[in-house]
């Protein structure tokens, strides 16, 4: 694997999972990666562009990574959308670095 | 019946933009547009949010171009139709269209324009398995007179500026509100965040948080609501009316049925020419288009936009030879009389 990448394991929302490569140099967030990899329909996720001001890249994490903790945008945002869990995250605010290595995540359901 | 030479679906900036391309070419536009103010995304998103790739500006905020578009493009009268939707397209005998809105307004033109972005905005709906039932029958994601809440009971569900402001405006007006939120947090504006607090305390309001909607109840009009609260209790609470106020989110919507060639969610158009769509005199610029190498960037839209209004004006006269024209040389002149020209230089002599 080039050392530029992590892996990231996403299950889409027809329940699909798939073993991503994604760089960690680009300055990349999740929901850009979900995109760049037309793992849904354009349109559906980051419809706000990646500004937390729409929870269209709501995404659940599934596996025990420690991740930055939301800002307050995120978390208000958040405490606006559907189909809410604890491990709700918005995707446009988890950037692609090192320590995303063998992360897993299923895409929130469409609003 | 609103007549015109371009129709244009979407007031945002690249259907606001489309205005002053038409009007150097002095064709006449006039705008359709759910929301009920110009800017799109620009106002409905992320008005006060910097924009930093308009050439010319190294910074803008999204509603201040909204703005300055609208001051652009007042000069060639543009028409709006606002706070309707798009609901169809057809096409007469000689070629022209007609689109008619969801609230039955008809406007005819030669060229019809999409200017939509990522569609028109739609309420978030909570998930309420039975909401449906109630809609317009007590329960309200938009509120256009106030004054059917007078002396009524009113629940507002949301932590935005909408639910924050119609909290305030229908304190004024209702018997009784009460402002339900998931969280304690509200994103709202400071002031308005401070209003609600002092509505709380003097009991004009009431406040729920970290509490949701999660039933509702009611024979044929919305009789009551039912909260989740912490450690999951649960209220029920008498209501005329519940009002979720989650903000709006865009859909491509009744434009899909239009029979034009859908792609990734968006309208495939002819960029080697005129951004034209498989339908004749049916053009689509912005972010609702897509074509091989698409951006969906403003700048680009603004691109599209100009490039079009070309062939739009070769649809509108087919009679009439034309040359691009530039505003450096030629000025501009309004369809509300204005002009405004390069100032001659000033000669003078060496003596």
């Amino acid at each position: 694997m080039d050392n530029r990448t992590v892996k990231i394991y996403i299950t889409d929302r027809s329940g699909l999972s798939h073993a991503i490569e994604a760089p960690t140099d680009m300055s990349m967030n999740l929901m850009e990666v979900i995109r760049s990899y037309e793992l849904e329909d354009e349109g559906t996720v980051g419809i706000c562009g990646g500004m937390s001001m729409c929870a269209s890249c709501q995404c659940y994490i599934d596996s025990s990574h420690e991740l930055k903790i939301p800002s307050q945008d995120e978390k208000l945002m958040l405490s606006e959308a559907f189909n809410i869990r604890e491990s709700s995250r918005l995707s446009c605010q988890i950037f692609i670095s090192h320590h995303l290595d063998g992360l897993r995540l299923t895409i929130a359901p469409a609003e | 019946m609103v007549k015109t030479d371009i129709l244009i679906i979407g007031a945002g900036p690249v259907g606001l933009f489309t205005v002053f391309e038409a009007g150097l070419l002095k064709m006449k536009c006039h705008l359709i547009d759910v929301l009920p103010k110009p800017g799109g995304q620009c106002s409905e998103l992320y008005p006060k949010k910097p924009i930093y790739d308009i050439p010319g500006y190294p910074e803008i905020l999204a509603d201040e171009l909204t703005s300055k578009l609208l001051e652009q493009c007042k000069q060639f009268e543009p028409g709006f139709t606002l706070g309707e939707r798009a609901e169809s397209l057809n096409r007469a005998e000689d070629g022209s269209f007609t689109v008619v809105t969801n609230k039955g307004t008809v406007h005819k033109a030669p060229v019809v324009v999409i200017a939509g972005g990522l569609g028109s905005f739609e309420p978030r709906k909570p998930n309420i398995p039975i909401i449906e039932k109630f809609e317009n029958k007590g329960v309200n994601y938009f509120i256009q007179d106030p004054e059917i809440f007078r002396d009524k009971k009113v629940a507002i569900a949301g932590g935005g500026d909408s639910a924050l402001d119609w909290t305030i405006i229908l304190s004024e007006i209702a018997s009784e509100v009460t402002l339900i939120h998931r969280s304690n947090e509200f994103r709202g504006a400071l002031s308005s965040v401070e209003k609600v607090q002092e509505l709380k305390d003097a009991n004009r309001v009431k406040v729920k948080t970290s509490a949701q909607v999660v039933d509702l109840m009611g024979e044929n009009h919305l009789e009551s609501i039912l909260i989740d609260q912490p450690n999951h209790t649960k209220e029920k609470i008498v209501v005329d009316y519940f009002l979720p106020l989650f903000g709006l989110l865009p859909k491509l919507g009744p434009i899909s049925n239009w029979g034009l060639k859908i792609e990734k969610n968006a309208i495939k158009v002819n960029n080697s020419l005129d951004y034209q769509t498989n339908i004749q005199g049916v053009f689509a610029v912005g972010d609702v288009n897509t074509y091989p190498g698409k951006l969906k960037l403003i700048l680009c839209g603004f691109h599209e936009a100009t490039v079009m209004c070309q062939y739009a004006f070769k649809i509108i006269n087919p009679e009439k030879k034309f040359l691009l024209k530039y505003t450096t040389v030629t000025g501009v002149n309004g369809f509300d009389g204005s002009s405004k020209s390069t100032p001659n230089s000033i000669v003078k002599k060496i003596q």
